[in-house]
């Protein structure tokens, strides 16, 4: 699906169908899938070992033992409830944004440049080109332009659109901008992928039988880019949901901005609670993983991948 | 008719504007990779060529730096391997459990990273594994095998197996026939799927920073300065790294039109 757009050719299967089958697929998956058994699939298990573990009875910071404490998940709803709910609020926005500011650069990418095949390349080069620069270094290119010197800032407290004392940075403002900048390759990627396909014939029947553009795009375009638009929004909904970066004090937040991502940091690599990151960690999962449920019962599982 | 249509100039002049927004950062990186700057890299102070010719004078960039290219090599060699024998089962076997195979392959694709950073932490804490330069390639192979079995896979896709069956037919052996047409077939699509693992790999910070333990990264190098100010110096490294990137890709793209115009003058 979304990043079939990097490789070249893709699309139409040739129908090869089951040549040899059993023996010879067993061992070209074994290796891989092994790998992930043990290192994908392990490691969320032992997540759930560890969200239910219990301070060692040496009392040592940061030592514990096994244990089944599941009360450990009310602990941390209770605890960092703002920051969960911020996390999801902050992800349903700024996924909004990124389908909105996506959907006409896809269109125009996959259906308007189709006749221009070297075009339609070096605009797709475009979109992904912030892939090939830190992600890290943008954010903080932001965080520059954006800064409570720039002259961005300036004009706004002039206009008194900010407040004397009011900045950009640090605001949830600018973190929600971070986050849509940063994920819209990962939402116009997919949408250009069925846009690409998307059969013009259809668009001209719509305005041979006198429908106005806005109806052939509601009618016909709209139902027919559904696919992009489900898996564009779980590509960026998934991991703005868990990132840290955008709202990290030394990014573009502040305290006040933390998100899910920022406790378990703080909680896994500061203060080293394991057991409360793990728990945060597991309900974050479960959030995720009733999202891809939705989705693979609206499409199945052929087109995941 | 003279209404204005925003399909004729409107959505050009849209994409162009998106576009621009898209690459401002990538600009102000680079432009500030000139900048004449002490310790940190915000106020202009005037250009210079220094930042670029004495990269390596600002302690740890280069140590960091070599650090993600050794990482980056190690996890794509081995990630593009699994992944590109993943990819050949599930476009040309029938076996059961596919459905299974998909989604387990989906899964790390789909998880937030701080959960396969924590994951993978809490296994290397249970296990008592110390974290390093090896923990960090276990990590990084762990989530670029998925993408790597998304891009190979339509490569492996779009290939007539025809072609195999000449070969076999020709008396030559499975490994033979892997070697001379199978593989070289499939050649532009592993480079691609290659190519998008080394770039996820080279910019991971989140899964890293859980498993690195005292091992410097270049994009934790920056994440650490960024409290106190990052250096010109890792502005030189991020646009040097971009412009190498975009130069090859372009090169791609360009050589992959050319052959197909003369393909179609040929026909």
């Amino acid at each position: 699906m979304a990043f079939a757009a990097f490789g070249h050719g893709g699309g139409a299967k040739t129908s090869s169908g089951p040549t040899k089958s059993g023996r010879i697929a067993f061992f070209l998956l074994l290796p891989g899938l092994s790998y992930l058994a043990l290192f994908f699939l392990t490691p969320l298990v032992s997540l759930v070992i560890t969200s239910l573990q219990v301070p060692d009875a040496s009392g040592e910071i940061g030592r514990y033992q096994y244990g089944f404490a599941v009360e450990n998940y009310w602990i941390v709803i209770e605890g960092y409830l703002p920051q969960i709910l911020r996390s999801f609020g902050y992800a349903l926005i700024a996924t909004v944004l990124a389908l909105l500011i996506s959907y006409p650069l896809a269109y125009f990418i996959g259906v308007r440049a189709r006749r221009h095949p070297l075009l339609q390349g070096l605009l797709l080069t475009l979109v992904i080109a912030p892939f090939f620069i830190s992600f890290l270094l943008r954010t903080i290119a932001w965080k520059q332009i954006f800064s409570n010197e720039s002259w961005i800032v300036q004009t706004l407290q002039d206009l008194s659109v900010l407040a004397p004392d009011q900045y950009l940075v640090g605001s949830p403002f600018m973190v929600i901008f971070g986050l849509t900048y940063n994920f819209i390759p990962f939402m116009t990627l997919p949408l250009y992928t069925t846009l690409e396909r998307l059969d013009i014939r259809y668009l001209e029947a719509g305005s041979d039988l006198y429908a106005s553009p806005a109806t052939t795009f509601r009618k016909i375009t709209l139902p027919l880019s559904m696919p992009g638009i489900i898996s564009g929004t779980l590509l960026t909904f998934i991991p703005i949901a868990g990132d840290y970066v955008n709202a990290s004090r030394d990014f573009l937040g502040s305290t006040e901005t933390a998100m899910i991502g920022n406790v378990v940091e703080a909680n896994y690599l500061q203060i080293n609670d394991y057991p409360a990151a793990s728990a945060l960690s597991v309900l974050l999962m479960l959030v995720i993983l009733a999202l891809v449920a939705f989705y693979v019962r609206r499409s199945g599982t052929d087109d995941l991948l | 008719m003279s209404r204005f249509s925003f399909g004729k100039l409107g959505l050009p002049v849209y994409t162009a504007i998106a576009l621009v927004y898209l690459l401002i950062p990538i600009g102000y990186t680079f432009v500030y990779s000139f900048n004449n700057s002490l310790k940190s890299n915000i106020a202009w102070r005037g250009f210079t060529l220094d930042k670029w010719t004495q990269v390596c004078n600002q302690q740890g960039v280069c140590e960091a730096f070599a650090n993600s290219v050794i990482i980056g090599v190690i996890s794509t060699v081995i990630a593009t391997t699994l992944g590109t024998m993943i990819s050949i089962a599930l476009v040309r076997y029938s076996f059961k459990g596919r459905s299974w195979v998909s989604l387990l392959l989906f899964l790390p694709m789909a998880t937030p990273e701080v959960v396969l950073g924590a994951g993978l932490a809490s296994q290397f804490l249970s296990t008592g594994t110390q974290k390093g330069m090896l923990t960090i390639i276990i990590a990084h192979v762990m989530f670029c095998l998925s993408f790597v079995v998304v891009t190979v896979k339509a490569r492996v896709a779009s290939l007539d197996p025809a072609l195999e069956e000449a070969g076999r037919d020709l008396y030559g052996s499975p490994s033979q026939v892997f070697w001379k047409i199978t593989f070289p077939l499939l050649l532009p699509g592993i480079l691609a799927a290659a190519l998008l693992s080394f770039a996820l790999s080279f910019d991971d910070f989140i899964i890293t920073n859980f498993n690195a333990g005292p091992e410097t990264t270049f994009p934790k190098f920056v994440y650490t300065a960024a409290a106190r100010g990052i250096p010109a110096e890792a502005n030189v490294i991020g646009s040097a790294v971009f412009i190498l990137a975009i130069a090859i890709v372009v090169t791609v793209q360009v050589r992959g039109s050319i052959r197909a115009k003369k393909l179609a003058k040929s026909n």
